[in-house]
């Protein structure tokens, strides 16, 4: 459990490092052209400052010293009190490539480089002796003994002009040519001036590149390998006058991309660029990362399906019997493209459970700190995948759960050691797949709910009738009800009172299911039930009268054609169609709905039995017409939020039909289906929905009528 | 497979010199006496290099080169001029029309190979 904790933060914050590394690189850049600029002193400064700080978290000595010594150099120069010079440039450029190779040592758990201490032994002279780094000085002072005679450091920033391909020139081969002439320790692309896709000329170069290299060669004729490309490239070699070399422990692979394609290039590693992407990804969340692979697989597909389309124009025009079987086939071949395509494109909105999973461990830790209480969180399933659509919205409700879990479910150390349970309490978190569905399983090892004291809050808010009978289930479903505040109720500890019903509002909203089941002193089992997207949803189809809706499959549990044996009718609850015992209320759809079916009689129809959160409800319908996907449209954006309907899709022979909201629809039936004065003042006091859920299952009369 | 290289020169021993030193190097070598035969052996096959000679009859070098990066094929490919005079005045010429590098008369084998293996991977 512990070791979970950490990876998940020591990575976050190798590629946090990496990023910081890389922009104090661009800084120290920008800081040649305009040198001294304080504002990018202090970038550098305080991205030295972060790594500093993490550093020490993950006991990273080597980091932190190092980092302590650059700031200590660092800090004069931003106060103004030493002055920014060419050799502190290039000894800033070379610790960082230190820090760099520094942090990848020590993310891959090796010792560190021996270099670093020389290089800190540099930091702290230039500190102390500014003038002994002035170019020339430096090379006399720090010549490596391995370093063979004329060997040179040199800094080549090579920026095509644009045309260079249909010139017929490579860069890259240019770029590999001049790699040859020396030893290569850092070659950079950079693809900050890479467009748009929509403003990408594919035949224009928008690429740089930046290589450090030791070579024995003159600058001169290092510039001769870019002949061919001198006018209107960019072109800069600067000779470091700097042997000391073997201060840079990093050997940065050559990104070499092929050149032609630019757009593929983008793929190609590049350090700096990458730590930007993924800081406009954390900025902007509706964007989404998908694998060049898939894009092309999809590119792949969509030319099928338009090969397939015109085989089907052509087989149209022509009269022949051929042609009518050749039809039938592109049709089938259609067929599989666009199954195979929605698939691929479903996939590409699918992201695993991790991104959100991996930001627990960090609250249970904190939660646990502030409350005294010792948590394992397990973490399961985090490679299951969910549409990106639905991650964005389970964030929320998970935090609710977990922060509940910690807050009121899990005792202290001590009761815990009282009730003979270990002293630390765990926490499950849990997902995975199941049917067309992702399940997620909050479940702690804690005292459980208190279910008498959810019955007397219940029975005081009037969200329990007095003299009935409920359920265990029914009772624990009742935190989810809005103004029911579980602080008090469940738990001795002063909560935050953290409202439970938006977490079930969120999961309706996203077309889930909630499921809670607790026993005392053994602990509490949350499950979430999600559909895998939003977009296209498993649903049965069904006729009313003249009229075809669907159901989602997720809510359904079975169908048949009722005996007049199984039909009651209940005093104050109306109809129950009655199943294996269990009365469970029927609902006339053609009633809720306000349509003329083609029978009144349940005996000549169909009853569906469908599920929301601890209600069943039997709906009635004049036919079932099969199952499918079908896409969901939403009304509420064409037309306007209407209760009991989901929203619409089109069906294959063009009908429109509504897609039922089995959720809404039991309250708006079971509000309206009972018998007139029935309920009395209850049905005055208590919204009708409120009371719905909390229909017994077990009631005297249901058990009477089952007997008889 | 080999690479193909073709070379168009007028002058037949500057051209099977230049052949020459491209089979050893491992192309498979075409020639072409002017532009025009030059593009009439290209006739859209792919090759890797393309090495011509400015002054020419018929079609001279610089027409040549246009031709050749206008057609799609050889949009890319890379097209070395051989010349004898380094005037810039000459060199731009031939990079708007669309040269890739050139190569200075009178050569050695060695110098050529080298210049090749700027534009040729």
């Amino acid at each position: 459990m512990q070791e979970i904790d950490l990876n998940i933060f020591r990575t976050a914050f190798f590629d946090e490092a990496m990023e910081h590394v890389a922009n104090i690189e661009s800084a120290l850049l920008e800081l040649e052209s305009n040198s001294g600029d304080p504002e990018l002193l202090n970038r550098i400064f305080r991205a030295a400052h972060s790594i500093k700080g993490g550093s020490g978290t993950f006991g990273l000595g080597d980091v932190t010293r190092f980092t302590h010594a650059l700031e200590s150099l660092l800090d004069p120069l931003r106060q103004g009190t030493l002055l920014f010079s060419e050799g502190i440039a290039n000894l800033l450029f070379r610790a960082t490539d230190v820090l760099e190779a520094l942090l990848i040592a020590a993310k891959a758990g090796r010792a560190s480089d021996p270099a670093s201490e020389s290089m800190l032994h540099d930091l702290e002279a230039a500190l102390h002796s500014p003038g002994s780094l002035e170019p020339g000085e430096v090379a006399a002072d720090s010549v490596a003994p391995s370093s063979a005679p004329g060997m040179r450091e040199y800094r080549v920033m090579f920026a095509p002009h644009g045309d260079v391909f249909s010139q017929g020139m490579d860069p890259v081969l240019l770029v590999r040519n001049l790699a040859a002439l020396g030893e290569v320790s850092r070659c950079e692309m950079q693809l900050e001036d890479i467009p748009s896709l929509r403003e990408l000329d594919p035949e224009r170069c928008y690429l740089r590149w930046s290589l450090q290299l030791r070579s024995e060669r003159s600058e001169a004729e290092l510039r001769d390998v870019f002949a061919f490309v001198e006018d209107g490239s960019r072109i800069e070699i600067e000779a470091a006058a700097d042997a000391a070399t073997e201060a840079i422990g990093t050997q940065i692979v050559l990104s070499m991309a092929p050149a032609l394609p630019a757009m593929v290039a983008r793929a190609a590693p590049a350090p700096t660029s990458v730590g930007r992407e993924e800081r406009t990804e954390g900025s902007k969340a509706s964007t989404l990362r998908v694998s060049t692979d898939k894009l092309d697989r999809l590119v792949n597909l969509v030319g099928e399906l338009v090969i397939a389309q015109s085989m089907i124009t052509q087989a149209l025009k022509d009269p022949s019997e051929g042609a009518r079987v050749r039809l039938g086939e592109a049709a089938i071949e259609m067929d599989r493209n666009t199954r195979e395509l929605q698939d691929l494109v479903m996939s590409v909105r699918m992201v695993p459970m991790g991104s959100v999973f991996n930001r627990f461990p960090r609250l249970a830790r904190d939660l646990g700190a502030a409350h005294n209480k010792k948590i394992a969180l397990i973490i399961e399933g985090q490679e299951t995948e969910i549409d990106k659509g639905i991650i964005e919205q389970i964030a929320d409700p998970l935090t609710h759960l977990i922060r509940n879990a910690i807050d009121h479910g899990l005792e202290s150390p001590e009761q815990r050691l009282l009730a003979g349970k270990p002293e630390t309490g765990t926490i499950h978190l849990a997902a995975f797949h199941q049917g067309g569905s992702v399940i997620i399983e909050v479940r702690d090892d804690g005292r459980g709910l208190n279910t008498e004291r959810i019955r007397q809050k219940g029975l005081d808010l009037g969200l329990l009738r007095a003299g009935e009978s409920y359920s265990e289930e029914q009772i624990h479903a009742l935190i989810f009800e809005p103004g029911f505040s579980t602080a008090a109720v469940v738990s001795d500890l002063s909560g935050r009172g953290v409202g439970m019903d938006v977490v079930r509002s969120n999961i309706d909203a996203l077309n889930g299911s909630l499921s809670l089941s607790s026993s005392p002193g053994q602990g509490t089992r949350v499950r979430l039930r999600l559909p895998l997207t939003l977009a296209i949803l498993e649903g049965l189809s069904l006729r009313v009268g003249a009229h075809v809706f669907v159901l989602p499959l997720l809510s359904i549990h079975e169908s048949f054609r009722p005996s007049a044996s199984q039909l009651k009718s209940v005093f104050r609850r109306g109809e129950v169609v009655l199943v294996r015992g269990e009365p469970i209320p029927l609902v006339r759809l053609y009633e809720v709905l306000g349509l003329t079916p083609e029978t009144t009689d349940p005996c000549r129809a169909l009853v569906v039995i469908v599920e929301t959160g601890a209600t069943k409800l039997g709906l009635l319908v004049d036919e079932l017409l099969g199952q499918g996907q079908v896409v969901v449209k939403s009304l509420e954006t064409n037309y306007r939020k209407v209760i009991g309907v989901m929203g619409a899709t089109i069906l294959g022979d063009g009908q429109v039909a509504l897609i039922l909201d089995v959720e809404g629809l039991s309250r708006r039936a079971l509000g309206s289906n009972r018998p007139p004065g029935g309920s009395g003042d209850d049905a005055a006091s208590v919204p009708p929905h409120r009371s719905v859920r909390l229909l017994p299952k077990e009631s005297p009369h249901g058990t009477e009528h089952r007997t008889s | 497979m080999s690479k193909t290289a073709l070379v168009v020169d007028d002058s037949s021993s500057m051209r099977q010199m230049v052949a020459y030193t491209l089979a050893q190097a491992g192309f498979t070598v075409l020639e072409g006496g002017n532009g025009q035969e030059g593009l009439d052996k290209l006739a859209g096959q792919k090759v890797a290099l393309i090495i011509t000679d400015l002054n020419m009859p018929v079609m001279d070098g610089i027409e040549f080169i246009k031709q050749v990066r206008a057609k799609p094929p050889y949009k890319f490919t890379p097209v070395l001029m051989l010349t004898t005079e380094t005037t810039d005045a000459k060199k731009q010429a031939g990079k708007a029309a669309g040269a890739t590098g050139w190569l200075v008369k009178p050569f050695n084998p060695q110098n050529l190979l080298q210049v090749i293996a700027k534009v040729v991977p």
